[in-house]
């Protein structure tokens, strides 16, 4: 081990001065985050809920229990980069001419490297695995997802990866490498302080729970569907679920083994992706972009899912053109690997090879145009109701094109060549990011979001929501391109031409707009709450659905079904309801079911333990939390109260008082 | 919109280049968007009850059309994608002056060796024997053909009006041929973010004709600033916000020893390395090729452009 600068004091490199004592700013978030976790604290013991929510929640294997805690950990994480947006945005408005703006460059580095981070890590995958594990085994006819264990596992390796990202907001400070963090900057003698670190080890705890998410969703989707759900029968957010996890699967580990070689690079002495000693940076950003592109698939896939089922309840039609739908999406998932290149054009791989990967990265442009039109004619001679899901949809077909278009701009080399790294090329990734995969994950949450929780969002909020992020985006955005088209590279805190003020202004008042949209999102939230007994759905299909998850009730019940579904067609609920189905009532049999379990809690949080401990070189740590870690996994193993039935007495009661709601509502 | 705006002649193709990949693009892109509107406001519930069809939900017809249509669309662009990147590679000579005028007989090209340092540029003028640092002076109409590298981290070499970037990479010899034709100030920097210096990372661009350059020339000269190894190895010191430097005098081989990470004493040069390592492998092993005879002196994947 190369000595530099380690250390073997208790608390290794872990002094007063790493506390960012001198940042007006973090303090002022520091006050601000405590008291409000006091606060929920203070109301959790006043209210006596502590026993309750490590019951019902923490240590839930109910797989919409663990969907719902992977929303809530997306959405708190997006109000965590959302104000790290702002603050660029507020830095990038003012910052001209001999005014520096008021962040200096080394809080600004961190900030847009924490903001890329967090958006995708710790905000899109979560809300994406939120809403599969949700929804999926519901679509599927499923009571629990194949490992239930492992996915409340994988949700606390998520949530410890976020944590420690959040703590090096107040211990010490995160990566300023940009959110790939390409070495050779991501090396030692670039950056030798502990934020590549606690990038790299909060990335490794959340991509282990992500890659073993996906393993379970794969499983859950291949063994546990309902009988007669043959693959083409499956709804298409299923179907897009299956080509997602099965992506992560395949990229997670390169991306898990890139980070672990930059780790021994930066801990052992290693020269992986170093200049030195036949070290190779572009192996680096090789390996991260054979994860890195495939992942745009990975969170984009299951929005077009969603779309795709919203389309058709919304219009109440069959998904115009199914079968070409789900080849659009087995082409897609295959071609998302051989792109990876089009990230680096301007390396100089040559002509032959850039001509490669830029053609192949314009042939996914075709079956993403035939979903397009799918869409399109889904509603042709459709029966639009415009209810917010329906609306998002709307909004997503009219900004996600713009971005394809950008995007097979940049897939041609040679254009490429002018607009590489500027901020044309920001405006695109964000015009698909927001447009193709935000706005479905909120056209999502709203559309199922009565079925979790049995009343629907607040559709004034919902609205202003709606509204918020759609103007927001378009206000905050143009500018950005035309600013990239004049030449401003991305990652600069500070401009000499004040001739652009003027787009950094418009575009700051954009995410002013978005703001007023997330805050409409929480309120609609909030508010459903407030009135839920007037937004109270009791059929438990309050759209019109035509996929199974509106076949029971909402919220749904931990066994899912009574019976198990039996599926004749596509659409499996409609065709259900079409030939007049009637709900069973009674000769119920007991459920056998996934007994709750601690372990996946106690797992995570050695690995949040030993992650921060190898931050900070506090080597004894290190060793028994990972020590730790390991003896608990195999202890659990041991575990043999794994499962219990629920008695059909209790299945009795509980669709009992379902057959009398729905009494009461016909 | 200096991006749309160039005055050389391969950012001009470039920007081209753009401009018919976007309007071959909007044919499709503008009948989406007016269809998404006029669907949504012609289907919505109430509105046209008798057009209303749950179960049209296939039609051989369109499918076959909304594939085919992005399919040619995406041919066309291929092959303009195939040709512009053979014609624009940055590795391959000019073959023409501008739009209107070919390249004229036993024209030499300017050579400049470009250095990208923390947080700086270093432009080395070998026939000249010369170098500047965050200027880059170019005679209007001549040819130029730089060869860049980096002392440690991963640059773009990026002059908006006179072409596309390249990467500036520690170890590599990348290269770019271009040419500026009209006069002219303007600027350059890096686009890859390299740290705290980055964001001034910013080279001065003179476009002047041939005897303005000579006249530049000789006042570099005039300077009584050396580039020696030691000046070099001074001035790859992180620095920030660098002004503009003149060396009349450059150290042999400068360049050659910064490609191959060999300019502080002492340091053995990577092609040396590798030559040395393939005279070891010889015949010892599945590693041993005859084709590695030379050695490697670009050390880079691009020694065959």
């Amino acid at each position: 081990m190369h000595e530099q600068g380690f250390t073997h004091a208790p608390l290794g490199r872990l002094t007063l001065e790493s506390l960012p004592l001198h940042e007006p700013i973090l303090i002022g978030t520091f006050l601000g985050v405590a008291a409000l976790g006091l606060l929920v604290i203070a109301a959790l013991t006043w209210f006596r809920k502590w026993g309750w929510l490590w019951r019902e929640w923490l240590t839930s294997v109910d797989h919409k229990k663990i969907g719902i805690m992977y929303v809530v950990l997306g959405i708190i994480m997006l109000l965590r980069g959302f104000s790290d947006a702002l603050m660029m945005r507020a830095q990038q408005a003012v910052a001209f001419g001999a005014n520096q703006g008021y962040l200096p460059a080394s809080h600004y580095d961190q900030i847009f490297t924490a903001h890329g981070t967090i958006m995708i890590f710790f905000v899109a995958i979560p809300l994406v695995v939120g809403l599969v594990n949700f929804v999926m085994p519901l679509q599927i006819g499923a009571r629990d997802v194949a490992f239930p264990y492992l996915n409340n596992l994988s949700f606390w390796l998520t949530a410890a990866g976020a944590m420690l990202t959040m703590v090096s907001l107040f211990v010490g400070e995160f990566a300023r490498t940009g959110w790939l963090s390409y070495a050779p900057l991501a090396e030692l003698p670039y950056s030798p302080d502990t934020g590549v670190d606690y990038y790299l080890w909060s990335l490794e705890i959340a991509g282990i729970g992500t890659t073993l998410s996906a393993v379970n969703m794969v499983a859950t989707i291949i063994k546990m569907r309902a009988p007669g759900m043959t693959l083409m029968k499956m709804p298409v957010f299923t179907w897009t679920a299956l080509c997602s996890n099965v992506l992560a699967v395949a990229i997670f580990p390169a991306l898990t083994a890139a980070f672990f070689l930059l780790i021994l690079d930066r801990y052992a002495g290693t020269q992986f992706f170093t200049n030195e000693l036949g070290g190779s940076p572009m192996m680096y950003w090789n390996m991260v972009w054979i994860w890195g592109h495939p992942e745009v698939y990975v969170l984009v896939l299951p929005a077009f899912g969603i779309y795709s089922e919203i389309t058709s309840t919304f219009t109440g039609k069959r998904l115009f053109g199914y079968s070409s739908m789900v080849y659009a999406t087995l082409v897609i998932t295959i071609l998302s690997y051989l792109v990876w290149l089009h990230h680096f054009f301007t390396m100089g791989s040559g002509a032959s090879v850039n001509s490669f990967f830029g053609i192949a990265t314009m042939i996914i442009a075709i079956p993403t145009g035939a979903k397009v039109f799918n869409w399109l004619f889904t509603m042709y001679r459709g029966e639009i109701r415009f209810e917010l899901p329906m609306m998002w949809v709307v909004a997503f077909m009219l900004t996600f094109v713009v971005g394809g278009m950008t995007g097979v701009l940049l897939a041609v080399p040679a254009a490429d060549f002018v607009l590489h790294n500027s901020l044309f090329l920001v405006a695109h990734f964000h015009n698909t990011i927001i447009g193709g995969v935000v706005f479905g994950l909120f056209a999502g949450m709203s559309y199922w979001f009565p079925k979790a929780f049995g009343f629907r969002m607040d559709e004034f909020w919902g609205k202003v929501a709606f509204w918020g992020w759609v103007i927001g985006y378009w206000v905050a955005w143009t500018p950005i391109y035309i600013v990239g088209l004049m030449g401003v590279p991305r990652r600069v805190h500070h401009l000499d031409d004040a001739s652009l003020q003027p787009y950094f202004v418009v575009a700051a008042l954009g995410a002013v707009i978005i703001l007023i949209g997330i805050l409409g999102f929480v309120m609609s939230i909030v508010m459903g709450i407030v009135r839920r007994e007037a937004l109270r759905d009791a059929t438990g299909d309050p759209w019109g659905g035509r996929t199974l998850e509106w076949s029971t009730s909402s919220p749904p019940p931990a066994y899912n079904f009574a019976f198990q579904p039996v599926v004749h067609e596509l659409d499996a609920w409609h065709d259900m309801k079409e030939n007049g189905y009637q709900r069973p009532t009674s000769g119920f049999h007991p459920v056998h079911m996934p007994r709750n379990t601690a372990a996946g809690i106690y797992v995570a949080a050695l690995c949040l333990v030993f992650g921060f401990s190898m931050i900070w070189y506090i080597w004894w740590l290190a060793e028994i939390s990972a020590v730790g870690a390991v003896l608990a996994s195999i202890l659990h193993t041991f575990n043999y109260h794994r499962d219990y039935f629920i008695p059909k007495d209790e299945i009795a009661l509980t669709e009992d008082e379902r057959t009398r709601a729905l009494a009461e509502v016909a | 919109m200096v991006v749309m705006n160039p005055t050389g002649d391969i950012a001009i193709q470039e920007r081209n280049l753009i401009l018919i990949a976007t309007g071959l693009m909007l044919l499709v892109i503008v009948p989406v968007i007016a269809l998404t509107i006029i669907f949504a406001l012609r289907y919505r519930k109430g509105r046209n009850p008798h057009a209303y069809d749950p179960h049209f939900d296939h039609s051989t017809k369109i499918e076959l059309v909304i594939w085919t249509v992005p399919l040619a669309i995406i041919a066309c662009l291929g092959v303009i994608t195939w040709t512009s990147t053979h014609k624009l590679d940055p590795f391959r000579p000019l073959d023409r002056i501008s739009a209107t005028r070919p390249l004229p007989d036993n024209v030499k090209p300017l050579d400049i060796q470009v250095v990208a340092m923390d947080w700086k540029w270093l432009f080395i003028y070998p026939a000249q024997g010369i170098a500047t640092v965050n200027e880059l002076e170019l005679p209007v109409d001549v040819p130029v053909r730089f060869s860049i590298t980096s002392t440690s981290q991963m640059n773009t070499f990026y002059a908006p009006t006179l072409a596309g970037m390249i990467y500036a990479m520690p170890g590599m010899k990348s290269m770019l041929h271009a040419v500026l034709n009209a006069p002219g100030d303007s600027w350059g920097y890096s686009g890859n973010y390299t740290g705290a210096g980055y964001q001034d990372m910013r080279f001065q661009l003179h476009g002047v004709d041939q005897n303005g350059f000579e006249r530049w020339v000789a006042r570099v000269k005039s300077s009584t600033d050396e580039l020696s190894t030691a000046r070099y190895l001074d001035l790859d010191q992180p620095s920030e916000k660098v002004s503009v430097m003149h060396f009349s005098r450059i150290a042999e081989g400068i360049f050659d020893r910064a490609v191959n990470r060999c300019i502080r004493p002492g340091m053995p040069c990577i092609a040396d390395v590798m030559a040395k390592d393939q005279a070891t492998d010889r015949g010892n092993g599945p590693m041993s090729s005859a084709t590695h005879e030379a050695p490697m002196h670009d050390a880079t994947t691009h020694a065959s452009h």
